[in-house]
């Protein structure tokens, strides 16, 4: 039997980044007992990475802007397949979010009257993302950060955690995991656990995302039979580094975009004028003139195409390389050194300009950048209650990219710190009111953890097997070749036939070395985790046959009406864990108000 | 830590970090750009041919790697080991055209030795988990290209000044310890309409916000990283700047100068800047945060109704006394308020400003 310490909570946070930390703020002013677990060191999550802003209709530098147009871009951005309900109190709640971490202590950049300044950004009618730099989640990480450790919470850092435990009656009633440090095992129980594991980009070869986004929570969910929806809808952003080799997949801001920066092909053409999809000819700009006059007045010009929602530029991208069309190393070219003063470059953009030069060797304030779409941001996850983030099942919470439904088909930039702040503190609240409503102590079963903790010292105590770092090649390898941003049936089936073959070499995995601070076997235990969301994603990729946001089927290119009222909803109900079969089934959507729905009729 | 033979790496000791090796690359010159050709748009080589299904952004095989202009191999001399000691290993890869020193770690990694111990999250310079010292000069293992270092061996040393949890990774707890003994923000009552703040009232608090706490500054700050008795009572520059933006912040109503001189040991940084000479995000600490606040310690104490002017937005200051009661009890040492440490008195830091 492996021995294993024991901590006893209220409600633990799996995750702290943006979201994480917002639920565990939320949880600790109510006065329960709070654990913020996290893989890395605090302050390291992904949301470090946010550059352009968060997205709230405050209104400070358009008036015209309000909740219901941001509610509006949102779901129209998403291609209609949000949750209608996710998106409206998103849109409402977004600019409290943001003036109450002004309150504690963060330093937006602000308008000339001394109030939070917005900057424009695709697929938004009216600048809306408030904004430091380009380095908007550090600010709100740091903020939060600092807000938790001086509210007392307690935090368990590089502390990943394995499985979800329930009780006799199947409610969520805790976890399992180990200290990456010393590779002890370590268990909590709680009353109710939110999961705010983020993203699962991981599993692709070129990823904006950090070792990290291996869809822990998203694959956790499962085993633990809950829902998760919407897996074929994963966003390839527009604008990755793609050279060198090495950075390629890093992220380049939208905010380039949005403060001027243009896409062109390789004989110097604006392309994206020649991609504007039906649904926003009647917003987008038809001229060079009338897009490049648009930045200065928004009421009388139309948007500027490069900024048109992240799926349609990622699309344009990929068809003008295909073409033979694209830049040297396989991107197109964005330009904001031609339009803009380098002094302006720097200010606005210092971080884009530092990551250019000091990787790449480029001056972006004198050449244009080569860019490419990267696997970025993941849409679907764990299926929630939109007012209180409760997952389907009891004592189970998700908020931030582990969570699905507020996006739809594709997310527009800057909704995502938005819906950090206002899901993770709906989260919280959520899994407050759970753990305070439920009587007695949580129990786990300690057979449960056993099988746990077995599972994961399996691969060091197997005396030859497959190396973890070439399963994960292989994975990211069939993932970016057969699920990436253009899919077809055939490529779908042979990814989950590769899949399957990965599972099985998955399970003969051995590493070398100790327990303390063992990559090679910290690898081992999330190849559970990518394979299971991997299969997810090519899942409901197979099922859902039309293109929509995110998700592109060649053989299917367009959208199907009847598609467009269903989510494909993802669970493992008698047999669960990593290599057990996951159903999908159809399930429709719900159905938004009358109120609501003629924000979408002609004339809005 | 003591048993680490970190001092027989080359470059390590204090005088070569006091003093940068010339050969090494200081973050300013790894900015230049005559590194590498830019790619111009108007000159630019006709696009790659991509048949469709190969290469480009969208599909699985990238395109061909371009064949290195440098040295065909590279070498690096990384330390392994753990609290109990351990030794340099060298490890031999095939060279690939702009890469950065983590991407041959992982490279490491994943053919010769799967255990090898590195922290990292982001890799591209957002995170600051990946700091190392990179032929003794800390760096960040994401931000240095292997084709700026000089050719041979590439020495990779875990941070000297905490200890050693395995190979590359540190024990960072120090900051973490020292962090909570920051009094929170605290902004007056909000009035009507929302808080207001000028462009150029935030921006000097932002600077220090740029911080991505990969904490190179306090492991290169002499004052923890050779006298590691001093850890008790010492913040370290990366709390310095943490205290001045709070200090700066036109919010805050906090006042933690007392705090600052007293407990977190300003008084004992003799400005060297070697902080800021180490700082991947280019902050100007020693500068714009630790010597305005020996200033404005010292102001408090002879010039109180003088520091009060200079503030603007400011509607209540808590007492030092109140600021020092927040402060949770233990971590700082448990010293009386009167303490004061190492070249702490107003007049010398004073004098070290001249």
């Amino acid at each position: 039997m492996a021995e294993y310490e024991s901590h006893h909570y209220d409600v633990i946070v799996i995750g702290a980044g943006g979201a994480g930390l917002r639920a565990a703020v939320e949880a600790q002013e109510r006065g329960l007992r709070v654990a913020l677990v996290c893989k890395s060191l605090l302050g390291k999550a992904h949301t470090v990475m946010a550059e352009g802003g968060a997205a709230a209709a405050m209104g400070h530098v358009w008036p015209e802007d309000n909740w219901k147009v941001h509610f509006r871009d949102t779901m129209r951005g998403g291609k209609m397949l949000n949750n209608w309900r996710m998106a409206q109190l998103h849109a409402q709640e977004a600019p409290d979010r943001i003036l109450e971490l002004e309150a504690w202590g963060a330093l937006f950049d602000r308008t000339k009257d001394g109030r939070i300044t917005q900057r424009d950004f695709g697929g938004h009618r009216y600048a809306r993302l408030s904004h430091v730099g380009d380095r908007t989640g550090l600010e709100l990480i740091r903020t939060m950060q600092q807000k938790v450790v001086s509210m007392g919470v307690d935090v368990f850092m590089e502390c990943k955690v394995l499985r979800l435990l329930a009780d006799a009656e199947g409610r969520i009633s805790g976890a399992v995991g180990y200290w990456r440090p010393t590779g002890e095992f370590i268990t909590f129980t709680a009353k109710a656990v939110v999961l705010a594991t983020g993203s699962i980009g991981k599993s692709w070869m070129y990823t904006s995302n950090s070792w990290e986004s291996t869809g822990d929570g998203h694959a956790m969910a499962i085993w633990a039979g809950a829902d998760v929806i919407e897996m074929e809808s994963v966003q390839f952003h527009p604008t990755g580094m793609v050279w060198p080799l090495s950075v390629r997949g890093i992220l380049v801001t939208e905010g380039v975009r949005g403060d001027g920066g243009v896409l062109r092909n390789s004989d110097g053409k604006r392309f994206m004028f020649d991609y504007v999809a039906p649904m926003f000819r009647a917003e987008t700009a038809e001229t060079e003139e009338e897009a490049d006059a648009w930045y200065e007045d928004h009421i009388n010009y139309r948007r500027t195409p490069d900024l048109l929602p992240r799926d349609e530029v990622a699309r344009a991208i990929n068809s003008e390389v295909k073409a033979g069309r694209g830049s040297p190393h396989g991107g197109v070219f964005l330009d904001i050194a031609s339009r803009r003063s380098a002094e302006y470059i720097r200010r606005r953009l210092p971080s884009m300009y530092h990551q250019f030069m000091e990787l790449a060797g480029v001056d972006i304030t004198a050449t244009p950048m080569e860019v490419g779409p990267t696997c970025h941001y993941m849409m679907g996850g764990v299926r929630v209650d939109a007012e209180t983030e409760a997952a389907t099942v009891p004592g189970l919470f998700a908020a931030g990219e582990v969570a699905g439904g507020m996006h739809g088909a594709n997310r527009l930039g800057g909704n995502s710190l938005s819906d950090l702040l206002v899901f993770g503190r709906r989260a919280g609240i959520g899994a407050s009111d759970f753990a305070e409503g439920r009587s007695g102590d949580p129990t786990v079963d300690d057979g449960d953890i056993q099988t746990a903790i077995a599972d994961a010292l399996a691969p060091l105590e197997r005396d030859g097997g497959e190396n973890p770092y070439d399963i994960q090649h292989d994975l990211q390898e069939t993932m970016q070749a057969l699920v990436g941003i253009i899919r077809t049936g055939p490529e779908l089936e042979q990814a989950l036939e590769k899949l399957g073959e990965l599972k099985e070499r998955t399970q003969k995995v051995a590493v070398g070395g100790g327990r303390p601070y063992n990559p090679g076997w910290n690898l081992a235990t999330d190849l559970p985790s990518m394979l299971t969301v991997s299969t997810a994603v090519a899942q409901g990729a197979l099922n859902r046959k039309e293109s929509r946001g995110g998700h592109t089927r060649e053989d299917y290119p367009n959208a199907d009406p009847e598609m467009g009222k269903v989510n494909f909803v993802q669970r493992q109900t008698d047999e669960r864990g990593p290599y057990a079969p996951i159903s999908i089934n159809p399930e429709p959507l719900p159905v938004m108000p009358p109120e609501l729905a003629e924000l979408f009729e002609e004339g809005h | 830590m003591s048993e680490v033979p970190m001092s027989e790496v080359p470059g390590t000791t204090e005088d070569e970090l006091e003093a940068p090796p010339v050969a090494s690359v200081a973050p300013e010159a790894a900015a230049e750009p005559e590194a590498a050709a830019p790619v111009a748009v108007a000159d630019a080589t006709p696009p790659v041919e991509v048949a469709p299904g190969e290469a480009g952004p969208v599909d699985g095989t990238a395109p061909a790697a371009p064949v290195p202009a440098g040295p065909a191999e590279v070498t690096m001399r990384v330390w392994r080991g753990d609290q109990t000691g351990g030794e340099f290993a060298d490890y031999t890869l095939p060279a690939q055209e702009g890469e950065v020193v983590l991407d041959v770690i992982h490279r490491v990694q994943a053919t010769e030795a799967p255990d090898l111990a590195c922290r990292w999250n982001c890799k591209a310079g957002k995170c600051g988990s990946c700091s190392a010292e990179i032929n003794g000069k800390p760096r960040l293992m994401c931000m240095t290209r292997m084709d700026q270092l000089p050719e041979g061996p590439v020495t990779v040393a875990p941070m000297r000044t905490f200890p050693i949890l395995r190979d590359l990774v540190t024990d960072v707890s120090f900051n973490y310890e020292m962090a909570k003994q920051v009094p929170a923000f605290q902004p007056g009552p909000e009035p009507p309409g929302g808080y207001r703040m000028l462009q150029i009232d935030v921006e000097r608090g932002q600077e220090f916000r740029k911080c991505i706490e990969c904490f190179m500054c306090q492991d290169v700050c002499h004052v923890i990283r050779d006298h590691e008795e001093n850890k008790t009572r010492y913040a370290g520059p990366r709390f310095f700047i943490r205290y001045a933006e709070l200090e700066m912040h036109p919010l805050d109503t906090n006042d933690r100068r007392e705090l600052v001189r007293q407990k977190a040991g300003l008084g004992m940084c003799n400005i060297t800047k070697c902080c800021t000479e180490v700082c991947p995000e280019h902050i100007k600490i020693t500068d714009n945060a630790i010597i305005p606040m020996k200033e404005r310690v010292v102001d408090s104490s002879y010039d109180p109704v003088g520091w009060l002017g200079r503030k603007i937005m400011r509607r209540h200051k808590a007492s030092p006394e109140e600021a020092a009661r927040t402060v949770s009890e233990g971590a700082l040492g448990n010293g009386s308020p009167q303490e004061s440490f190492g070249a702490a008195s107003p007049e010398e830091a004073a004098a070290g400003n001249q």
